[in-house]
């Protein structure tokens, strides 16, 4: 009798990097909820745009590269990459500034380098560096979160697609409505301005910890991520060391002067820490491959974010920070390869 | 030896290697069942690391069981191989052997009489472990005993180190789904796989012995234990090893045990260690005490695709088919025929493949029982291999550097130190086949090294005839120095001399013009 022969081994029990992908945005649920709750349906807007742009240029890139489409539009990549980018921006970003940076994270800073497993730097960074530095202002102009003040206006959902789709409002409509400051912006600011954290913190943009809403979307956030590390989609050390990265000079400063840096907690919960640390810097291709690199590589991204927040120009400095240590990655990875066994001892 | 551990104390679990269903359950239950002679033998000439053995018997001739019909080549690392059964030798030809890639071995083909009357050249011997070390291994070597954990090293040759043996571990770890051949063994037969311990420890010079037992085979244990109490020799002890995957390789194994690392290059008797399969003990055992050479195994016919999974002690050279046949017959279900387990196992393109010496199983798999191949991605540098292998390499680094391929980084990163165990295949989520590029790889490695050392002596040879024909141009104008200076100085030239010369020449060859 016959048979068809295969290589060893004859047992494959890994779930395909669709099936990692998928998780990754189921994931992201809770915080997209808690999201939504706080600044409205305009979250939902640019993650749609985003969406649809990143696997229309990824379709368009493959085809034109003479990659199978099907195969790796199937494999979710490009859709987290969108989703990751659209929670980064504001929430009334309008829909060309979503569409830009999808563009640039998914045709540039993926396809040009090779695409899926062969990118350098963190596509959802990239092209949320590059919408940082070319619409500073529409990427600083984040509204109030839900009940911050009794009488604070709330944008209509006509209001909000007004916004998203044409970037001009009703005339009744207030500026503070749409861009206050963000909790992280708002202690920066004001720290310059010479005011002590005590006085700053009383604010009713400040909750009880970090910023009000922000809070809530970190902790949101933070329980998707302990989601990924149940499931072992992610592993512990990069969150660990980033989480490590952050909170040690925080707590440093904070004890040495509290009137002028913000408490540990705070850092933990506001901007985007959390997200970055569970589902942006854990991105395997961009990170760093042994797992003493990953430690470092976490590290660096926690310090380095704590370094912009505290002396750098942005108000959160997670994007950059993460694209300085993906710059770094060969040259951890050349120094932290594990000892083979029976090499040395 | 083991690190201040009692025995029978399970040893921790380490962090790399994965948890795999045993799917042991089949084959467990059920004696050992004993298959009669087939219709014909395949018995191949090479069935061991390094070169095959030489016949010393004539198709027509008729040949007893357990008869030698091939001695060790002189050439080589060689073992004798033997006639599982009496009968008539019809034909000593080429014929498709079970190896990974398929190909032919020389065969000696034999067709039972099944009066399996037995060769009376090999007795038992009593004092068998008060033998000298180099007539047991000489004796070992005669009866055809090589590695039947699946590697075929020629076990004499093993048995041989030298001094400074601290330990013999035997190997009864089988730590690859399905495959319960040892288990059967030791649950059945320890006392003859103690014998043999006892035996090779005689060889060895050596006064411990350790048998490792996985934790999930608590027959085995109990009977080991039973057998090393009833023979009442505290040289030996039984050790529990945890169940995963691959606990049972040699290196790993050594390492498990007693914490030593075997350097890359080097042999597990570098730290002191003999490591050696159960199977090879008793076939040891069954030389000395019954005078009967290695002329059966047992194997583990099972899968989804067998009629009745059982252990089964064969021939070798049985046809598989009729092995199979044996234990039931193909079922419906019958997908595809491995040899050996699911993560190392190769398949077999059709059963008319005889057995040997290294068959411990013979996967007869379902449809469900073999993943299908699915359509490769890209590294997505998940580090999930890295985490996972036995060898600490980092097979996602090991990977683009087979594509270029960087022979120099490959060896340096360790890809001869990779043991083929299939683990980073089987974590991989862009499914990608690690073990056949690293096998590609480590062929392309071994041509490259080939190459070089062709170049080198290119080299070498183009400088030695670079020399030599500077030599014999210096000899040369050595020489004719020599002569110039014998015959003199120039005198006057005598013109007449010189026009008869000249004419001399001018008539030898046509068309000059002087």
């Amino acid at each position: 009798m016959k048979f068809a022969s295969n290589a060893a081994p004859h047992w494959l029990g890994a779930e395909s990097v669709a099936v990692l992908m998928r998780q990754v945005l189921y994931a992201l649920v809770p915080a997209l909820i808690v999201l939504v709750w706080f600044f409205g349906a305009g979250i939902i807007l640019n993650i749609l745009v985003a969406a649809v742009v990143a696997l229309g240029c990824e379709a368009l890139v493959l085809r034109i590269r003479k990659r199978p489409v099907g195969l790796f539009i199937s494999d979710y990549s490009a859709l987290v990459t969108a989703v990751l980018l659209a929670m980064s921006l504001p929430p009334l970003t309008p829909w060309w500034i979503t569409a830009t940076g999808t563009v640039f994270a998914i045709v540039f800073a993926k396809h040009l380098y090779g695409g899926l497993g062969y990118n350098v730097f963190n596509p959802a960074m990239v092209g949320y560096a590059v919408l940082l530095v070319s619409f500073p202002e529409d990427m600083a102009a984040w509204p109030l979160p839900r009940n911050i003040t009794p009488d604070q206006q709330t944008l209509s959902l006509f209001t909000v697609l007004q916004y998203w789709a044409t970037g001009s409002v009703p005339a009744d409509v207030t500026v503070d409505a749409l861009s206050a400051a963000t909790p992280l912006n708002s202690v920066k600011g004001q720290l310059g301005m010479m005011r002590t954290m005590p006085e700053i913190v009383g604010d009713p943009l400040f909750g009880n910890l970090a910023g009000h809403g922000w809070e809530w979307i970190n902790a949101a956030t933070a329980l998707g991520g302990g989601w990924l590390l149940y499931r072992r989609i992610i592993r512990w050390q990069i969150p660990t060391a980033m989480l490590a990265g952050l909170l040690a000079p925080a707590l440093v400063f904070y004890i040495v002067d509290p009137a002028t840096h913000p408490s540990p907690a705070f850092h933990l919960l506001s901007g985007g820490t959390m997200l970055g640390i569970f589902f942006i810097a854990t991105d395997p291709v961009s990170a760093a491959a042994s797992n003493r690199g990953r430690l470092i590589y976490g590290l660096g991204i926690g310090i380095i974010t704590y370094v912009i927040r505290n002396w750098g120009a942005y108000p959160d400095g997670i994007a950059f920070a993460v694209l300085l240590m993906n710059l770094a990655v060969p040259v951890i990875d050349r120094y932290t390869r594990p000892r083979i066994y029976g090499h040395g001892a | 030896m083991t690190n201040g551990r009692t025995s029978n104390q399970a040893l921790p679990l380490p962090a790399w290697g994965i948890r795999l269903e045993s799917r042991k359950v089949d084959s467990e239950t059920g004696a050992i069942k004993k298959m009669p002679p087939p219709g014909e033998l395949i018995v191949a000439l090479k069935q061991n690391i390094g070169v095959p053995a030489e016949t010393i018997v004539q198709p027509g001739e008729r040949v007893l069981k357990g008869q030698p019909i091939a001695i060790a080549s002189r050439w080589g690392l060689s073992v004798a191989v033997h006639a599982p059964t009496s009968g008539a030798v019809m034909a000593i030809e080429e014929r498709p052997i079970p190896v990974a890639g398929g190909g032919t071995g020389e065969s000696v083909i034999i067709e039972p009489d099944g009066k399996e009357e037995r060769y009376a050249g090999y007795v038992a011997q009593m004092n068998s472990k008060r033998l000298p070390p180099p007539q047991i291994r000489n004796d070992i070597m005669e009866a055809g005993i090589v590695g039947m954990g699946g590697a075929l090293f020629p076990t004499a040759t093993k048995l041989n180190p030298g001094s400074g043996i601290q330990a013999l571990i035997l190997n009864g770890v089988e730590c690859e789904p399905y495959i319960s051949a040892d288990n059967a063994l030791l649950t059945e037969r320890s006392d003859q796989v103690l014998q043999g311990a006892a035996i090779m420890l005689a060889a060895l010079d050596c006064d411990e012995c350790l048998v490792a037992v996985k934790a999930d085979m608590a027959e085995a244990q109990a009977a080991v234990q039973a057998a090393i109490d009833a023979l009442g020799d505290d040289r030996i002890s039984l050790v529990v090893v945890p169940a995963f995957y691959p606990a049972g390789g040699e290196r790993q194994l050594i390492e498990l045990i007693t914490g030593k690392e075997v350097q890359a290059g080097g042999l597990p008797w570098d730290v002191g260690v003999v490591c050696q399969n159960v199977g090879t003990a008793a076939a040891v055992a069954k030389f000395f005490d019954e005078g009967e050479p290695l002329i059966s195994r047992i194997v583990t016919v099972t899968g989804d695709g067998v009629g009745t999974a059982a252990n089964i002690e064969v021939m070798i050279g049985t046809p598989i088919v009729d092995l199979v046949e044996f234990a039931g017959g193909y079922t419906d279900d019958a997908a595809g025929l491995v040899m050996g387990g699911p993560m190392m196992g190769f398949s077999l393109p059709h059963d008319q493949l005889p057995v040997t010496k290294a068959t411990n199983c013979i996967l007869v798999a379902g449809q469900a029982e073999l993943d299908p191949s699915v359509r490769e991605m890209p590294c997505i540098r998940c580090g999930e291999c890295a985490r996972v292998c036995p060898a600490a390499l980092m097979p996602q680094q090991l990977l683009a550097l087979a594509r270029g391929p960087d022979y120099e980084a490959l060896e340096s990163q360790g890809l001869q130190d990779c043991i083929q165990c299939g683990c980073c295949d089987y974590v991989c989520p862009s499914y990608i086949p690690l073990t056949s590029r690293f096998i590609e790889a480590k062929q392309g490695l071994w041509e490259n090294h080939l190459v070089s050392q062709r170049s080198a002596l290119a080299l070498r040879r183009f400088d030695a005839r670079g020399e030599r024909l500077e030599r014999r141009e210096s000899d040369r104008s050595d020489e004719l120095q020599r002569q110039v200076d014998e015959i003199g100085p120039a005198g006057e030239i005598d013109a007449d001399a010189l026009r008869q010369l000249k004419q001399r020449v001018k008539s030898k060859i046509p068309g000059d013009k002087t």
